[in-house]
């Protein structure tokens, strides 16, 4: 039973704050915190006091196997840059996630796509190029600005069928009315 | 025993629903027609008992009986107490068992007080009651019965996801619900009219009151939906265009034109056939996004757990009662005279002219939904997002928006734009106006944000000149819901625009004493120091914001930490002001010891709230108004009935 909790849980969170070490001080306190169901609250808040105060002076030696991705959470020091990336970045899905932006998200693949969105634009590429580099990376899927193909048609189609369909009731019924 | 009663009782209305729709079906013959007796009672009765079954489920997940299931995969003795409550429908076969008790409540609720339709048609709307519910039943206790035993009681239960573990989870899922099973009676309304050939204004009164129950259930339902997603997502995004998202907004867009076509044929005995095809359309949409919720097509915090022989099953559902609708209405609209004429201005004309854009977006929002699945299906991935959804909706939403402002104030039947001038010019010079401001003093935003700003003062206007010379104390309540309702849709507009063009975002990695600048707030983290609640622990930052130099207020932002199941969840504190909100958030500790802080500042965004508020509030009115006038028509015709009663002896 334990196997099948495990499996229907971990697509849950729709953040999952993986990567950085919350997640590992998270795990540790998991491990403890069923050692120590019994104990009172008051002796808990000691333990993650304790636990706490461990991660904050210990820095993680395995952080560093993680590539670097400074602007994950760092904005750009152009604001008419930042509200480029920004902009793009909202535009972008976060392959990991559920229905979420790259610009809505803890996962750190989308850290990593917020780095590599503000670094590009900084060097001065254009969004739609950015989009592109990353569409050939990872597919249509990464865009929520559908990209014009013939699998994709039916979508732009549909609106201008539906003003079509709504111009047609419309002026039936209000000629109909003339004619009364 | 509990689970076995709750079982049992669950049978035995199942049972009951046979009976409502047998009885029913062959009350409509003349031969058998002593049997309509029998129909009312048997819906009560069966409303009755459904609601027993839930009330032992619930009482299951309050006892934490870990030798049922259901309440061991899904919930855990150390719960907080609102949990366990609100767990009971925190999981698929719960939430489908609180789905059917709604619905046959909601249908005795029809058994018992409906009195101003004919009997006749109650009788075949009670029937076709019974025939919905009938499905769901088959499927709770084929495919998803709650009350299954294990056969050795689990040690401890697995617990609740600590996304769901939120005060929302007790309030958001009941009213959406309420809203999504509303639409069934209206669903059920029409097929009975469309049986008894009774389609008329009689009819659409009656309907009435159940449709804008069921839509202000809606309207709080996606409000409050919308309100947990932003608070608790820990981005500041209120609205991601996610399919469960759309599944819930597309009964509601249904719903909001049945509600208006549903004025119309009660007032003017117009749009029968329109009001009855909205009638079918909406409780259809209901279906479709129970089959997206439920049939684990989609990977969502609200999928719960994935079953592909489920998805078959309301695949089947859908397909019965939409496609029998359709055939029903097809086979029957030509003997439902389309009513009362009107010209090209007139309230009707307004009214027609909104519903199909309702029905436009409706469509876009549909098949933005739908398309990526079946190119999945076809093995292609794409994705349908905000940059779709917005514009292209926006296309529809604007002219309506603008036909919104001078709708109410045309007269029924036929009218000049010559008698309206001024009612006209006023709010056009204030949009105006508000987009002259909007360019000349914010100059780069966005377009749609600076439409949405333009338009909201001046549908703001627009809405309230109904009352422009009514005498206010004999206004009826339903013209004061119709005002409210429609300045709720500017103010939400109003919130959407502003936090769509003036959000400042503010990321930072700060050290306990730095301090940071968020449009206009100064914020200074203090401390970061761990707290433990009933079931989390969490670390979390003391934050003192400051707006433009005022004294500071203290945020606690806080990073949860869930051991059953195992979890995460940002806790983000806001700060409301009368004109917007600091939003923070306490991210990871970067690698050089400092903490990543999220901050945003977003004028006017809780508008968007309180405009859902308002609308629902204009529901609620319109229904009070409503319901007030029908009992004191009951009451009267009893007065004359007793009078006539008494002269005759």
């Amino acid at each position: 039973m334990g196997s099948t909790h495990s499996l229907r849980y971990t697509h849950l969170p729709r953040h999952s704050r993986g990567g950085g070490n919350p997640e590992r001080r998270a795990l540790r306190l998991r491990t403890w915190i069923p050692a120590f169901a019994g104990m009172t609250k008051v002796c808990l808040v000691t333990l993650v006091a304790a636990l706490a105060a461990l991660t904050l002076t210990a820095p993680l030696a395995a952080q560093d196997m993680l590539p670097p991705a400074p602007y994950a959470y760092k904005q750009l020091a152009d604001p008419a840059q930042e509200r480029k990336a920004q902009a793009l970045m909202e535009t972008l899905r976060c392959l990991k996630c559920q229905s979420q932006s790259i610009a809505d998200s803890d996962a750190p693949m989308a850290g990593d796509m917020r780095h590599q969105v503000r670094t590009r634009i900084a060097a001065g590429e254009e969004p739609e190029a950015i989009r592109q580099w990353l569409i050939e990376r990872y597919g249509d899927y990464v865009s929520y600005t559908p990209q014009v193909k013939p699998i994709t048609w039916p979508l732009f189609a549909a609106p201008l069928l539906f003003l079509a369909l709504a111009a047609f009731l419309l002026r039936g019924r209000f000629r109909r009315r003339k004619g009364a | 025993m509990i689970a076995e009663l709750g079982l049992a009782v669950l049978w035995m209305a199942a049972a009951l629903a046979v009976l409502q729709l047998v009885a029913g079906a062959l009350a409509l013959r003349p031969a058998t027609a002593h049997l309509a007796g029998i129909v009312r009672p048997v819906a009560i009765l069966q409303g009755a008992l459904v609601a027993v079954a839930f009330a032992s489920l619930i009482w299951l997940f309050l006892s934490t009986d870990l030798s049922v299931k259901l309440v061991a995969e899904n919930s855990h003795s150390a719960k907080p107490f609102i949990f366990k409550l609100a767990g009971t429908w925190g999981n698929h076969e719960g939430s489908m068992l609180m789905w059917v008790t709604i619905m046959s409540l909601a249908g005795g609720f029809v058994a018992l007080i409906e009195k101003r339709l004919r009997e006749e048609t109650l009788i075949a709307t009670l029937a076709g009651q019974a025939f919905v519910s009938l499905g769901f039943y088959a499927f709770l206790l084929l495919a998803s019965n709650p009350f299954t035993r294990l056969a050795e009681p689990a040690p401890e239960g697995a617990g609740l996801n600590p996304l769901l573990q939120d005060i929302g989870l007790a309030f958001h899922p009941p009213t959406l619900y309420v809203g999504y099973v509303g639409l069934s009676i209206a669903f059920s309304f029409a097929v009975g009219a469309l049986v008894t050939r009774d389609v008329g204004p009689a009819f659409a009164r009656a309907m009435r009151p159940w449709v804008l129950g069921a839509w202000i259930f809606l309207t709080l339902g996606i409000t409050a939906g919308s309100y947990w997603a932003y608070y608790t997502l820990g981005w500041g995004g209120w609205w991601f265009w996610d399919p469960v998202e759309n599944a819930s907004l597309m009964p509601w867009l249904a719903a909001t034109a049945l509600l208006h076509s549903c004025s119309v044929l009660a007032a003017r005995n117009a749009l029968r056939t329109w009001t009855v095809m909205l009638g079918v359309i909406a409780f259809s949409m209901s279906m479709v996004g129970t089959f997206l919720v439920r049939s684990g097509i989609l990977t969502s915090v609200h999928a719960f757990a994935v079953d592909p022989t489920r998805g078959s099953f309301i695949l089947a559902l859908l397909a019965i009662y939409i496609g029998g609708a359709l055939l029903l209405f097809a086979l029957r609209a030509n003997t439902v005279t389309e009513g009362a004429r009107f010209a090209v201005v007139s309230r009707e004309s307004a009214l027609v002219f909104n519903n199909v854009m309702l029905c436009g977006i409706l469509g876009i929002v549909l098949v933005g939904t739908l398309y990526p699945l079946l190119t999945e299906a076809m093995g292609v991935k794409v994705s349908v997002g905000p940059p779709y959804f917005n514009p292209v909706s926006a296309v529809f939403a604007i002219p309506m928006m603008l036909v919104m402002a001078v709708g109410p104030v045309l007269r029924w039947r036929e009218d000049t734009g010559g008698r309206i001038t001024w009612q006209i010019a006023v709010p056009a010079l204030v949009t105006a106006a508000a987009l002259l401001a909007v360019e000349l003093l914010f100059a780069p935003i966005n377009l749609l944000p600076a439409l949405g700003l333009a338009i909201a003062p001046g549908l703001a206007v627009a809405s309230v000149q109904p009352l422009v010379g009514r005498n206010l104390r004999r206004t009826p309540l339903p013209i004061y819901g119709m005002v409210i309702g429609h300045l709720g849709i500017a103010v939400a507009l109003f919130g959407m625009a502003s936090e769509g063009a003036f959000s400042t975002e503010r990321l930072a990695a700060m050290n306990p004493g730095d301090s940071q600048q968020v449009g206009p707030f100064k914020v200074t983290l203090q401390a970061i120091g761990p707290v433990a609640g009933p079931n989390w622990t969490a670390l979390e930052a003391t934050v003192a914001a400051s707006y433009a130099g005022a004294a500071p207020t203290v945020l606690n932002p806080q990073a949860r930490t869930f051991a059953n199941p195992p979890g995460n969840r940002t806790e983000s504190a806001l700060l409301t002001r009368w004109n917007g909100q600091l939003y923070a958030v306490l991210g990871e500790e970067g690698e050089d010891g400092r903490w990543q802080m999220r901050f945003w500042w977003k004028p006017f965004v809780p508008m968007i709230w309180y405009g859902g508020a308002l609308v629902a509030l204009g529901g609620l009115l319109a229904l009070l108004g409503r319901v007030a006038r029908d009992v004191k028509r009951l009451v009267a015709t009893d007065k004359i009935a007793y009078r006539r009663e008494r002269q005759g002896r």
